[in-house]
C-alpha cells in the first residue's frame, strides 16, 4: 500500500488524478456541496492523515516547524473550498427557482449597526488570532540552523515556501520563465481580470452557475497550479529536487536516470536522421514555428470557432485576445509537464546562445 | 436612588469626558459617535449591510490580515532594539535573543505572524475572487490588493535572510538567481547577450538586476543591510499608503461588497 502511494504521488500520476479530481469537484459542486459530502470526507480524510502521519519518513517532514504553516494553509484551503462550494450550491438551487441568492434576502441586505455587530465580531477575530499566534509561539520555537556559510550549499536549497510552487515550475522551465516572466504573467493577470469579465452577475455572493468560466478559469489555477504544486515542492520533493514519495526515506544517493531530448532533436536527429544544421535558428525552426504559433496563431483560430465568436461578441475583441493570451501562458505550464512525461521532452526552442530555453 | 456603579462614576469624571465625547453606546446618536469620532473605529462606515458583517461572507480574512500586520509591526519594532544588520552580529543576536531574553517569543510571532499573513492575505483574495467582489465598481481596489500581495510576499521574503543562518542566505540564494534569469535586465536571462555594443558588456553580473537586489553577485553583507532597510523600512512604508488606498477605496466603492 505505502509503495503504491509513494508510485502514484509522483507528479506524472498524481498531476492527472488532481486534475482529475479538480473537474468531478467542479462538475459535481452540488453533491461536493452537502454537509454529507463533508463529513463523508472527513470520515475518510482524518484516518488517512493519522496513517500519514505515523509514517517515520513523512514525519519528520510533516514536523518540520516551517511546514506547519503550509498544514494550516491546506486545512483551511480545503474547508473554505467546500464552504464555497456549500454556499454556491445553496444559492444556485434558489436562482434556479427564480429567488434571490442568500446574501440578497431583505433580512441580509437590512442595515445594521457597525457598534456593536462588526466592531465586536472584530474583536472576537482579533483575540482568537492572538490566542492562536501566541500558543503556535509557545510550542513551535522559530528554527535556526547553522551560522550562514556561503561555501556549503545545503541539499536541497528550498525558496520560501509560498514560493515552492515557482520553484517547481523550475523543473519544466528555465528560470527566466519560472521564475520571472510566468509570476509577472500572474501580477499582470490577477489585474486584468475584473477588466476582462464583463459579466456583471455574480457580484457579492458565492455562485459557481451565473460565472462558470470565472470559476473553472481561477479554481484551476489556484488550487492546481498553485496550491498542488507547493505540496508537491515542500513534501515531495528531496535532495537534488528529486521526487521522494510521502513513505520514502530521503536518500541523498537516490539517482534518478533522466535523458530529456529537445524537440530540434526530435526534428533533426530522430525524425530526418541528418546532423544539426549550424545556424541557431534553423535548427530551432520548428520550435519556434510552433512557438509563435501557439501564441499569435492560435488565438485567431479559436476565435473563429463557434466558442470564440459568442465570447468575442460578448466581451469584444482586446479582452478576447487578452484573456485567451493569459489563459495560454497559465495552460503552457500543464502543457509542458504533459510533453515531459510523455516523450521526455526538455525544451521546444533551445537556444542556450542567446540563454532562451523554451 | 440606587447607587451608582463605579462605571457610572467614571464615566462623570473629567477625564473620561474629555476623551470620550459621548455617552455610552447603546442608543442610536452614540453609536454613531462612537464610530465617528474615533480615529481609529472611523475606517468603518457607521452603518453597513448585515452580509458584511457574518463571518459566513467575509471570513474575516482582510481584517486579520491587517491585523497581524499590526502585530508584526510591533513584534518586528521590538526586534529591531536586539538586531543588528551586520555578517558579524547578525547571527550572534538571534542566538542572544533565543537564549538570554527572559520569556521571549517575539521572534517566534514575527515569524510565524509572517506565515500566516501570507495564508491570510491568499484566503482574502480567495473569498473576493469567489464572491465576485472585484467587479465594477471595485476593478481598481482588486488591483491595489494584488500589489498589496506582491509586497506581502516580498516582506516576507526578504525577512528570510535577517537571521542570517544556512536556511537564509541559501533561500535568497535560491531567489536571487531567479532575478539574475530575467530577461533583458539579468546577466544569465535571454537577450542579455544581444545587448553588447563591440566589446562593452551593458548588462553583466555587475550591474544586472541581481547586483542590484544583492548589492554584489552573491548574498553577502551588502545584500543584508540592503534587505534589512527594504524590510524594515521601504515596503512597510509603501504597504502603509496602499493599505489606507485600499481601505479607502473599500469605503468609497460602497463598502464591503453584497448583491447589487
Amino acid at each position: 500500500m505505502r509503495e503504491f502511494i509513494n508510485w502514484m504521488a509522483d507528479p506524472i500520476r498524481s498531476f492527472p488524478v488532481v486534475c482529475v479530481l479538480f473537474f468531478l469537484m467542479m462538475k459535481y459542486y452540488r453533491i461536493v456541496g452537502t454537509k454529507k459530502f463533508l463529513y463523508l470526507a472527513l470520515a475518510f480524510i482524518i484516518p488517512t492523515a493519522i496513517w500519514f502521519g505515523s509514517d517515520p519518513n513523512f514525519f519528520t517532514i510533516l514536523i518540520l516547524p516551517d511546514n506547519i504553516p503550509i498544514i494550516i494553509l491546506l486545512v483551511l484551503v480545503g474547508y473554505l473550498q467546500w464552504f464555497t462550494l456549500y454556499k454556491s450550491a445553496e444559492n444556485d438551487k434558489r436562482i434556479e427557482a427564480g429567488l434571490c441568492p442568500i446574501e440578497g434576502l431583505p433580512e441580509n441586505r437590512e442595515k445594521v449597526w457597525c457598534w456593536p455587530n462588526l466592531v465586536y465580531t472584530e474583536l472576537f477575530c482579533i483575540i482568537a488570532a492572538t490566542c492562536f499566534l501566541v500558543v503556535w509561539a509557545i510550542i513551535f520555537k522559530a528554527p535556526l540552523e547553522e551560522p550562514a556559510n556561503p561555501t556549503w550549499a545545503p541539499n536541497p536549497a528550498k525558496a520560501p515556501w509560498y514560493f515552492l510552487g515557482l520553484q517547481e515550475m523550475l523543473v519544466y522551465f528555465d528560470p527566466w520563465m519560472a521564475g520571472v516572466v510566468l509570476p509577472g504573467v500572474v501580477v499582470v493577470g490577477l489585474i486584468a481580470i475584473p477588466y476582462i469579465d464583463t459579466n456583471p452577475k455574480g457580484n457579492g455572493y458565492f455562485t459557481i452557475m451565473e460565472r462558470p468560466l470565472a470559476m473553472w478559469g481561477f479554481l484551476f489555477g489556484w488550487l492546481v497550479l498553485w496550491i498542488y504544486l507547493i505540496i508537491v515542492g515542500t513534501f515531495l520533493r528531496g535532495p537534488n529536487w528529486t521526487f521522494y514519495g510521502p513513505f520514502e526515506y530521503w536518500d541523498y544517493h537516490k539517482v534518478v536516470a533522466e535523458y530529456n531530448v529537445n524537440l530540434s532533436e526530435f526534428l533533426w536527429i530522430k525524425g530526418l536522421n541528418t546532423s544539426m544544421p549550424q545556424n541557431m535558428f534553423l535548427r530551432e525552426i520548428l520550435g519556434i514555428v510552433v512557438s509563435l504559433g501557439y501564441v499569435f496563431v492560435l488565438p485567431p483560430m479559436m476565435a473563429a470557432s463557434k466558442f470564440g465568436k459568442g465570447m468575442i461578441e460578448k466581451i469584444g475583441n482586446m479582452r478576447y485576445y487578452i484573456l485567451v493570451m493569459l489563459f495560454l501562458l497559465m495552460m503552457s505550464l500543464p502543457i509542458k509537464m504533459v510533453l515531459r512525461w510523455l516523450f521526455s521532452l526538455k525544451y521546444i526552442v533551445a537556444l542556450p546562445e542567446l540563454e532562451l530555453n523554451l | 436612588m440606587a447607587a451608582k456603579g463605579l462605571a457610572d462614576k467614571v464615566r462623570e469624571t473629567q477625564v473620561w469626558k474629555s476623551i470620550f465625547r459621548h455617552g455610552p453606546p447603546d442608543n442610536a446618536r452614540n453609536r454613531a459617535a462612537v464610530v465617528a469620532g474615533n480615529v481609529f473605529l472611523h475606517l468603518h462606515p457607521i452603518k453597513l449591510k448585515k452580509s458584511g458583517v457574518q463571518l459566513g461572507y467575509t471570513w474575516c480574512m482582510g481584517g486579520l490580515t491587517f491585523f497581524i500586520f499590526l502585530a508584526l509591526t510591533v513584534s518586528g519594532v521590538l526586534l529591531m532594539f536586539y538586531y543588528r544588520p551586520t555578517a558579524e552580529y547578525a547571527f550572534n543576536d538571534i542566538i542572544a535573543l533565543r537564549e538570554h531574553v527572559p520569556l521571549g517569543i517575539m521572534r517566534e510571532i514575527h515569524r510565524w505572524g509572517a506565515h500566516a499573513m501570507v495564508i491570510t492575505t491568499w484566503l482574502h483574495m480567495f473569498r473576493v475572487f469567489m464572491t465576485g467582489s472585484y467587479k465594477p465598481p471595485r476593478e481598481f481596489n482588486w488591483g491595489v490588493g494584488v500589489i498589496l500581495l506582491v509586497l506581502t510576499l516580498l516582506l516576507s521574503f526578504t525577512g528570510y535572510l535577517l537571521p542570517w543562518d544556512q536556511l537564509a542566505i541559501w533561500a535568497i540564494t535560491v531567489g536571487a538567481n531567479m532575478a539574475k534569469a530575467t530577461p533583458f535586465l539579468g546577466h544569465g536571462g535571454p537577450g542579455a547577450a544581444l545587448a553588447q555594443i563591440g566589446d562593452f558588456v551593458m548588462v553583466s553580473d555587475k550591474n544586472d538586476v541581481r547586483f542590484q537586489l544583492l548589492a554584489g553577485r552573491f548574498v553577502g553583507e551588502p545584500a543584508l543591510l540592503r534587505f534589512y532597510i527594504l524590510h524594515c523600512v521601504f515596503i512597510p512604508l509603501v504597504v502603509g499608503t496602499l493599505i489606507a488606498v485600499h481601505f479607502w477605496r473599500v469605503r468609497k466603492d460602497g463598502g464591503i461588497s453584497a448583491p447589487l
